[in-house]
């Protein structure tokens, strides 16, 4: 039987169409998923998101470990709460997952992975703690909500003391803080402002009928995946995996090959990628009808490549998708659609941010 | 349980058909076929004056999920589509037995609606699923 969060029976209350997401027992809709993909870019909306995997990792060589252990160097983060986005690479330089990474202080860290990549990502943080003095601790004690939108900063009063909520209004993006009971961070998937809150299990039900109360929407998976895809956020497992270079997934940005002394894992195999050239994350967008779909073929200057992720996008109103193609890629592309070609246009990964259109149409 | 109105016949494809009299049938998708689908974002209707057979897909119904094939449950000529769908391609998810309607279809051969499912014959074949 599929594994279920706290939250469960709140999801089927509220009239949740459940699917089977990775093991988890997850809400895909509690009716319309583009009704709740536009709350969430006009208004606010929450997603459970109790299922995703939260690992401290302590001890007085946390900071080398995470050095040696991701693509991206903790190194930059100095303020207490800051976060950062990373790859955490195999050898060959291919993605074993995406991750935030919260610095309290040198010696004590959190990261949160995707759960669909938890037994592997555990074997692999367990293994690579070697002859570090590190001790790497999965805290499956909490939950994990993601509040999203506009009006998310207003909503989260539901929850927090006044004198919190001002202190958490004037939290920066990419930090998180603990608040008593809960931890706030200033993350998300969606491409709106934003938290992501954890929580005891005990205190998940309370926090989510809190801000149901507070006229918080419900969103699920599948407007998750709108929204994710329309901020030009990668999906593991779909845009990236193993076999894949961060460098063919958009990620480069999250590579931090300064300082050159920095051994971390997987270095050698992307210095020699880059060196070689690799593959390139594009966008697409299609204002003819139709949706780009996944696993379509598509055609470039440099040749072949294939769509990673596609969807309609509601804030749009036409189709966008994220293609790993062979370089050099023109202005435009051609994608194998059902029984035609189509002519799409070629755009940075990246469509909406903050409720606006950031590509043109 | 999704609805699954007596008066009208479906195709084991999810397509029901409605009687309008003198040899005129009006088709769309059952509620149960809309909520497999999910929220639908274009619909690609036939031209009006198209001939087809029974079993031919003339039209298609793309939902967030997947793009499907909208078969003819029986043959016969195009005589109206249900343009509504153009810009509210929502109104299948909302009212697939009444706005939600595809198009409307002169029959040439009364024998094929024989070929057909009852609501009884139709909710018995989406209870397997």
């Amino acid at each position: 039987m599929a594994q279920r969060t706290a939250l469960y029976e709140a999801h089927i209350e509220a009239g949740a169409k459940m699917v089977d997401f990775h093991g988890w027992d997850m809400p895909l809709n509690y009716g319309s998923q583009i009704e709740e993909h536009h709350a969430v870019r006009k208004a606010v909306g929450m997603f459970d998101v109790s299922h995703m995997t939260i690992v401290d990792v302590t001890g007085p060589e946390a900071k080398a470990y995470l050095r040696r252990l991701l693509a991206n160097d903790v190194e930059k983060l100095k303020a207490p709460g800051k976060a950062l986005y990373s790859a955490m690479l195999n050898e060959q330089g291919g993605v074993i997952d995406d991750l935030i990474t919260y610095h309290f202080n040198d010696e004590s860290y959190r990261v949160v992975v995707n759960s669909a990549t938890r037994d592997r990502d555990m074997a692999w943080l367990q293994q690579q703690t070697g002859e570090f003095d590190v001790q790497v601790t999965e805290r499956t004690e909490f939950g994990m909500i993601a509040l999203q939108g506009p009006e998310a900063q207003d909503k989260i009063k539901a929850i927090v003391s006044a004198e919190d909520h001002a202190t958490i209004s004037e939290m920066k993006p990419f930090f998180g803080a603990q608040y008593g009971d809960v931890f706030v961070a200033t993350t998300g998937y969606t491409g709106e402002a934003g938290y992501e809150i954890i929580v005891p299990v005990a205190e998940v039900v309370n926090v989510w009928n809190k801000l149901k109360e507070a006229g918080v929407q419900p969103a699920g998976l599948g407007a998750r995946d709108t929204l994710r895809l329309e901020a030009g956020m990668n999906l593991y497992g779909q845009d990236m995996d193993e076999s894949v270079s961060p460098l063919a997934a958009n990620m480069g940005w999250s590579v931090a090959l300064e300082p050159t002394d920095r051994d971390f894992i997987g270095r050698k195999a992307l210095e020699a990628a880059k060196a070689q050239g690799t593959e390139k994350l594009v966008g697409l967008v299609m204002t003819e009808k139709g949706v780009l779909r996944a696993g379509l073929k598509v055609i470039v200057d440099g040749g072949e490549g294939v769509i990673t992720s596609g969807t309609f996008s509601p804030t749009l109103g036409v189709s966008v998708a994220m293609a790993r193609v062979p370089q050099p890629v023109g202005e435009t592309a051609q994608v194998e659609m059902r029984k035609k070609m189509v002519t799409v246009k070629v755009t940075k990964p990246s469509f909406v941010r903050n409720g606006k259109a950031v590509v043109e149409l | 349980m999704s609805q699954v109105p007596t008066e009208l016949k479906y195709a084991s494809t999810h397509e029901w058909i409605r009687d309008e009299g003198d040899g005129v049938y009006t088709v769309g998708i059952s509620e149960h076929a809309q909520e497999l689908l999910g929220d639908m974002v274009f619909v690609e209707l036939p031209e009006v004056g198209d001939t087809v057979a029974a079993g031919d897909d003339c039209a298609v119904a793309e939902s967030v999920k997947a793009a499907s094939d909208i078969y003819a449950p029986v043959g016969g000529e195009i005589i109206a589509v249900n343009e509504e769908l153009e810009d509210s391609p929502e109104t299948v998810n909302s009212d697939p037995y009444g706005d939600g309607w595809l198009f409307k279809l002169k029959i040439e051969d009364a024998g094929e609606l024989a070929n057909l499912l009852d609501a009884d014959g139709y909710s018995e074949s989406i209870a397997d699923e």
